[in-house]
């Protein structure tokens, strides 16, 4: 990965996209085979990395006691990426939920939630950015706001790793694909009901 | 970042404070159901005191501490804590922390008042209190381990307890121990230094390992 690039990882259900994000930030260690940032295995450089990652999931951590407002500055703040109360405000703003930053998160749907954890991506000093899967119960305007981040991040040096089936449009950097092959019977058995 | 992490856990206790109630009722309850049964022998009831308060404190405390990683590993918080640039341990000692200030605080501060229906004198009252005020925080470290241990795990409740109790028992023997001399008029500073030497033990160690659990719960 160089400065400017998105990596699109596609590949069909449970040929390791996840897994292959998870060890990208290390989470999980790999089998075989070693990360290296800068030059330097990961695993060596502990929080450094950490600093210069951010990483969306499947699970994308909104606490459904807390609103979009609480929830996002307090993910920043755990980040190491403290916002004030009104970049907070504003970062809600573009992700279409002004007006809604001080409801539970309970009460949002699926894709407002999802909205929310995207709001972290706005004013995100990270370098790298890991998302798995994130235009999941998206509609078209939020998937168009999640290709003009990713532009905005790509055009300024920053690198992204996305996880998902759907094309992405992207205005700047470069674009490379990363296609998975499906799981072969030959590593791990699959299972079966007996015949 | 330590002090995000209290406050927010501070935060969501509060917004769930059906939780925590329940485990200080349970405390009081267990407490109190002891005289009820037993009756009024004043001098039975005083001898069995010490123990039956710290032996209700270690079970209310593990009615807590289930909870202590099990919303953050569902909701994947605990996978951002993991990957936020300061030390997985901060990230630990501030979550036992927390834990510590909205369960077991409560507990600490309603003790002496269970112990004066065991006919504990004022002097023994204080001895309770600061034996719970040096031991809970070593409840939650060691149980935090467990907590990490059992995450994700179906019926984890009980095994945490049958993983995590038997290493509570040196510090019912010197918590109840200190409770115990004091109602014999001897001092109980022996006792009380022993809790506080098992607590900077804990506080060095049990951080350290609950982050490496955390690390294997979560790959």
């Amino acid at each position: 990965m160089t400065p400017g690039t998105l990596l699109q990882v596609t590949g069909p259900n449970g040929c390791g996209k996840t897994s292959l994000l998870r060890i990208i930030c290390g989470l999980t260690t790999p089998e075989s085979g070693e990360i290296k940032w800068q030059g330097a295995e990961i695993r060596s450089l502990d929080e450094e990395y950490s600093r210069s990652i951010t990483y969306i999931g499947h699970r994308i951590a909104v606490k459904e006691e807390l609103n979009s407002l609480e929830n996002l500055r307090i993910s920043s703040g755990l980040a190491g990426r403290e916002l004030t109360h009104d970049q907070a405000r504003q970062a809600l703003a573009r992700v279409g939920l002004a007006g809604r930053e001080n409801l539970p998160a309970r009460f949002l749907s699926e894709g407002q939630r999802r909205r929310s954890a995207l709001a972290r991506l706005i004013n995100c000093s990270a370098t790298l950015w890991i998302l798995d899967e994130v235009l999941a119960s998206l509609d078209q305007a939020a998937v168009t706001l999640v290709e003009s981040l990713i532009s905005e991040h790509l055009s300024k040096g920053g690198m992204a790793i996305v996880a998902t089936h759907q094309e992405l449009q992207i205005s700047a950097g470069s674009f490379h694909r990363l296609e998975l092959e499906p799981p072969t019977s030959g590593g791990t058995a699959p299972l079966g009901f007996p015949s | 970042m330590f002090r995000w992490i209290v406050v927010r856990d501070l935060m969501l206790a509060w917004r769930r404070r059906a939780d925590v109630l329940s485990t200080l009722f349970f405390f009081v309850i267990v407490t109190s159901l002891f005289p009820l049964g037993i009756g009024p022998e004043t001098q039975l009831l005083r001898s069995i005191a010490p123990g039956v308060v710290w032996v209700a404190a270690l079970l209310a405390s593990m009615l807590s501490l289930g909870r202590v990683f099990q919303s953050d590993e569902q909701d994947g918080t605990l996978e951002q804590m993991l990957l936020t640039p300061q030390p997985l341990y901060l990230v630990v000692v501030g979550k036992v922390f927390a834990q510590w200030l909205v369960s077991e605080v409560p507990l600490v501060l309603i003790a002496p008042l269970l112990g004066v229906q065991f006919g504990l004198a004022s002097d023994t009252l204080l001895i309770l209190f600061v034996s719970l005020l040096i031991g809970t925080p070593i409840l939650s470290l060691i149980g935090s381990i467990g907590a990490a241990l059992t995450l994700g795990l179906r019926g984890g409740g009980v095994l945490i307890a049958l993983l995590i109790l038997p290493l509570y028992i040196p510090i019912l023997i010197f918590g109840a121990g200190a409770v115990d001399a004091s109602i014999n008029g001897v001092s109980s500073h022996a006792n009380l230094y022993l809790l506080g030497a098992l607590l900077v033990v804990s506080l060095v160690f049990a951080p350290w390992a609950t982050s490496a659990a955390l690390r294997i719960s979560l790959e």
